[in-house]
């Protein structure tokens, strides 16, 4: 039964099929909602109100023709884009969605998968670098590069606001933080500084507008994706939907209480909750302008890191003096 | 990445929708030197001017460009009219007038857009195209087509406008004038946007003059010079009130908001032509024939001054045709405003003189490939081209 319920947690939910729907899902509604907020329709026609657009993207550019230069570092390029999926597909796995096992840790949920986390939540930006340093073109080289200055300028504050939650908490276990917070909810009120933050850090790891300076089209072509083509571009696609579903289930599970009565409420509980930080990042992605690298280092570093390390000592005098 | 290496933008690049060839030479973020290279959509346009009559290249210079197609018929019908020696009615200069304002508020509204997606802020581009819609229905109102609207004949304009078209223009521009407001507001204060604009792409004013920089480009840098006022046409200044719009900042914002005053000024003057439109004739008839003599006719296009020569023999066709595009002028001014820049800065900085490279494009005449000859035949021009794509993966 257990062999059963392993096999139903890695497949289905949280699981494979759950992310690769989910993700096509909470693409539809970015697009939808970006597209509302620009005065257009978004997709329309593919599925009931266009629902199915994402995965008919999908399957078309997994049958389009995929194309390596022949100058290109070919076992690192043909790599990555399936490493990086299975780094966030990892992720999604130690979302605390459902826990047959609760009270007691798994492989899937222990002292410390907060770090794990936020660690296979960073692999694709290195696959980004590596996809863009191994394509040996000129754009997708420029692109390498911006991702790496981009990580260094989101990655401190991204780590920073989340401690925040966890240190309030008292845990490095997100099922442990999110029951903390479902059991005093009006201690997510202390947190808020370092929501935002962790929201504009999660935009720029997502590398969406107004933080999509790696592959600005029209600088860089496709910037760090610009030689990749037909399938491997189709994975880099699914990676990045996937990224945004565990991305907003990591910041719901931590900041907004995570996921709690048991397989269907809780379900219910993580649609609802990445749907709203989903909306976030479409309004930040319709109301802003891409911002040039070097804006965006110093916007991270005199706004975002100082801002993340104050709340920082917020929390700490707060479970210092409070009960 | 330690040295500088060349980085090409173009002959196909998103951030260009035309062809043409830069070469950047950049040091990690920054640009060292830019150079063009132009020479790749050239149609020959002024050479067919000379096989047809003036009837014909009136239409066939209005497809020199899409979006100011009617800056460039404008200009040679003037200018064919002052060989002629032909004067067109107050009406009919006053509908070549409102054509070419609501021609301008239909470029202005796109290039407000365009430097919006260049800037990757893609909800402004959406915003000012859907309202680009309105005057693109009043343009097809009015002449029948969205582009290219085939409104100017020698001796004056080919359609008049009825009382209910009139009320169309007014209830579409007062529309318009209602929007425009936020757009300005909107390019001056929005973080992420002023972040990418002020400051960017500067031309201080006596390098605008020296590098003779036309159009909103120059106005954006202070120079008081619009071919409106300054060699005035379509019935400007002595009839229709107009004042020049410019502003000292120098940069990228400045030309925003140049041009989004300019657009308030536009409707000041549609409103203006269309509660003032004097009765009578719309065009005068005018002779098949040119008499000998040449002239050089001005137009204010979107973009800037736009100059067309022509060169009569006394026959039904011109001896010589010559177009003298704003954004030729533009060119040396980009490059200027290129080195030093960030990379990022490039489309912006490209997209802010408006280019248009269909208006633009030269034949560039490469002279020592082949021994000097400027004069190639048929077959030797082929036989170039088999030789050119032999050894670049391109079967002949």
């Amino acid at each position: 039964m257990d062999l059963f319920k392993i096999a139903l947690y890695f497949l289905v939910y949280p699981g494979l099929l759950f992310l690769f729907v989910y993700s096509t899902f909470v693409e539809w509604v970015d697009r939808k909602l970006f597209a509302r907020f620009q005065n257009r329709r978004g997709p329309l026609y593919t599925g009931a109100a266009g629902l199915l657009q994402p995965i008919a993207d999908f399957v078309k550019l997994m049958a389009k023709e995929d194309i390596v230069p022949d100058s290109a570092d070919k076992p690192l390029f043909n790599s990555v884009p399936v490493l990086a999926l299975a780094a966030v597909l990892a992720s999604g796995l130690l979302l605390p969605v459902w826990h047959f096992t609760a009270g007691m840790q798994s492989a899937t949920s222990f002292d410390g998968d907060i770090i794990v986390m936020a660690y296979l939540l960073s692999l694709p930006t290195f696959a980004y670098f590596l996809a863009g340093w191994s394509s040996a073109s000129m754009y997708a080289s420029i692109g390498a590069v911006r991702v790496l200055t981009l990580l260094f300028s989101y990655e401190v504050p991204m780590f920073l606001a989340i401690l925040s939650p966890a240190v309030l908490a008292g845990s490095w276990r997100m099922a442990v933080i999110a029951e903390y917070y479902q059991q005093h909810p009006l201690m997510l009120l202390w947190n808020i500084g370092a929501f935002a933050v962790a929201v504009v850090a999660l935009q720029a790891k997502l590398e969406r507008v107004p933080f999509d300076i790696p592959e600005a089209e029209t600088e860089l072509v496709g910037g760090t994706f610009t030689e990749y083509s037909g399938r491997k571009l189709a994975l880099f696609r699914l990676l990045t939907d996937v990224q945004m579903v565990t991305g907003a289930g990591f910041l719901a599970a931590l900041f907004l209480g995570g996921f709690p009565g048991g397989l269907v409420p809780g379900f219910l509980w993580l649609v609802v909750k990445t749907l709203a930080i989903v909306f976030i990042l479409a309004a930040i992605k319709a109301v802003t302008a891409r911002i040039r690298i070097d804006q965006m280092v110093s916007f991270s570093w005199s706004y975002l890191a100082p801002l993340a390390l104050l709340q920082l000592v917020v929390v700490i005098l707060v479970r210092g003096y409070l009960p | 990445m330690s040295d500088t290496f060349v980085l090409p933008v173009g002959p196909q690049h998103p951030a260009l929708k035309e062809p043409t060839s830069f070469r950047f030479k950049v040091d990690g973020e920054y640009i060292v030197d830019a150079d063009l290279r132009l020479g790749y959509n050239h149609r020959g346009i002024e050479k067919g001017c000379e096989a047809r009559t003036y009837v014909q290249d009136t239409y066939l210079l209005e497809r020199v460009c899409g979006i100011c197609s009617n800056a460039h018929m404008t200009a040679f019908v003037q200018g064919v009219e002052k060989l002629m020696g032909i004067e067109p009615p107050l009406r009919g200069l006053y509908i070549r007038c409102l054509m070419g304002e609501l021609e301008r508020i239909h470029s202005h509204l796109l290039w407000l857009g365009v430097a919006g997606h260049e800037i990757g802020f893609d909800t402004f581009f959406m915003y000012t195209w859907r309202d680009r819609e309105v005057v693109m229905d009043l343009l097809e109102m009015v002449s029948g087509n969205r582009v290219n609207y085939g409104m100017q004949t020698c001796g004056g304009v080919r359609r008049d406008l009825d009382g209910v078209q009139i009320t169309q223009l007014l209830d579409g521009v007062a529309a318009l004038r209602a929007r425009t407001p936020y757009y300005l507001n909107l390019g001056a204060t929005e973080p992420t946007m002023v972040a990418r604009i002020a400051g960017v792409g500067k031309l201080p004013k006596e390098k605008a003059i020296e590098l003779s920089a036309v159009g909103p480009t120059t106005r954006a840098s202070g120079v008081q010079f619009d071919v409106r006022s300054d060699d005035p046409y379509a019935g400007f200044v002595e009839h229709i009130p107009f004042t020049i719009q410019t502003d000292n900042g120098c940069d990228v914002l400045a030309r925003v908001i140049v041009r989004a005053k300019e657009l308030m000024e536009c409707y000041n003057i549609c409103e203006w032509i269309l509660r003032n439109l004097p009765a009578g004739e719309i065009r005068v008839k005018a002779p098949r024939k040119v008499p000998e003599g040449e002239t050089v006719s001005r137009v204010e296009a979107q973009r800037g001054e736009l100059i067309h020569y022509i060169r009569a023999n006394g026959t039904d066709k011109p001896d010589r045709v010559k177009v003298r595009a704003p954004t030729l002028a533009n060119w040396p001014a980009t490059l200027y405003m290129l080195r030093g820049a960030y990379l990022a800065d490039i489309p912006i900085i490209m997209a802010a003189i408006d280019p248009c490279l269909s208006c633009t494009d030269r034949m560039a005449v490469i002279s020592d490939v082949r021994g000097g000859e400027k004069v190639w035949d048929w077959e030797t021009l082929r036989q170039y081209g088999i030789e050119f794509h032999r050894n670049r993966g391109i079967k002949p």
